[in-house]
């Protein structure tokens, strides 16, 4: 017991509210058996267990670290798994300025990743080169990789990111599972000039 | 007793004559030129010279003046002497349309990669350096970006608004 207590009226931990499960996706169900389509439970499974890469490398990435710690906790989405290696990757979180010197290493760790993958654009540079208008910046990382998510901001609070991310599990579960063998997908690769 | 800038203005006037010229002492530092081609004669005497001993290159860089006719580049070196710790900047001009300099990367090992930077932001052609290409920026630029005739802005972007930046 401390010798001050400031919270007077402490409120009794529970529980009960504390554990939050996901909605089961709309479908039919009885003892024992439960129907729902399959793009529903794939995109259920997947959106709440995203891989992040973080790509960081600038004050876009100081605010990302705060995003994955405790106070803002990224890994209530399922996202508590940060990997360094692209080949495991779901989501390529690029914060920062990109330099176009950079830009191929950006492609690269993009290409490296296995489909499905998505990409979202953390802060004023990584979106559209920011201050920077200048010749030796990325005037946006779209540029080079298509992206998912821009989150806007200079840079953005570890909420706006924390969006934006939900913003991708938002795309991640309404996803069609034939959308990357689709034509208008490959159209949108072959932009890029990725097979 | 140490060097003063007087001195080393008197030393530079008897080996060279009226080859070296402009000198000048902003915020005290000895500044001075010569011709283009005479850039090593002078860092060599600078660096031989048993009293001046200016022998470390603290500083090689370019500026482009457009409105210097036939003289729009200048190549500046910083040089210092450890011994009597006083530092000298001494410049040389050479026109845009032909920016041949004489490199001193033999003479200061220092002098390569800052040559190199000259080279990638102003386009000054350094005779006789051993590795002359870009060092800092992507290779496949096609310009000097530095020099004034480029603005400072990304002129590839298309979706900039120049009204919305106070500049239509």
């Amino acid at each position: 017991m401390r010798p001050v207590r400031f919270n007077i009226h402490p409120k009794e931990a529970t529980t009960a509210t504390a554990v939050s499960m996901v909605e089961a996706p709309e479908g039919y169900g009885g003892e024992g058996f439960f129907t729902a389509k399959l793009s529903d439970v794939v995109g259920l499974a997947r959106k709440n267990s995203i891989w992040p890469l973080p790509f960081a490398t600038s004050c876009c990435g100081i605010e990302f670290m705060a995003t994955a710690a405790a106070h803002y906790d990224l890994a209530r989405f399922g996202a508590e798994r940060m990997a360094f290696t692209p080949r495991q990757c779901d989501l390529l979180m690029v914060m920062g300025t990109i330099a176009k010197k950079m830009g191929p290493v950006v492609k690269q760790v993009y290409l490296q990743m296995a489909e499905p993958r998505w990409v979202i654009a953390v802060g004023a540079c990584a979106s559209s080169g920011g201050i920077f208008d200048t010749y030796s910046v990325l005037q946006g990382i779209d540029q080079i990789v298509p992206v998912d998510v821009y989150v806007p901001g200079c840079p953005p609070r570890p909420e706006a990111i924390l969006d934006g991310f939900m913003k991708v599990q938002e795309l991640v579960g309404l996803e069609s599972i034939r959308r990357r063998n689709s034509q208008q997908y490959k159209a949108l690769m072959e932009s890029y000039g990725i097979e | 007793m140490s060097l003063h800038n007087e001195q080393i203005k008197n030393k530079l006037i008897n080996k060279f004559g009226d080859v070296v010229a402009n000198f000048e002492e902003p915020y005290g530092m000895l500044t001075f030129e010569a011709p283009t081609e005479m850039n090593l004669k002078v860092l060599q005497f600078l660096y031989d010279d048993e009293e001046l001993k200016f022998r470390f290159l603290t500083d090689l860089t370019a500026v482009h003046y457009p409105e210097n006719e036939g003289k729009e580049l200048a190549v500046v070196y910083q040089l210092h002497n450890l011994v009597d710790n006083i530092r000298i900047r001494f410049k040389v001009f050479t026109p845009v349309a032909k920016p041949d300099v004489f490199t001193a990367s033999y003479l200061f090992s220092a002098a390569n990669w800052m040559e190199r930077e000259s080279f990638d932001f102003y386009g000054v052609n350094f005779v006789g350096h051993p590795n002359l290409k870009r060092i800092l920026n992507v290779d496949e630029m096609t310009y000097f970006p530095l020099r004034k005739e480029f603005p400072l802005e990304d002129q590839s972007r298309i979706d900039k608004d120049d009204e919305m930046f106070g500049r239509g």
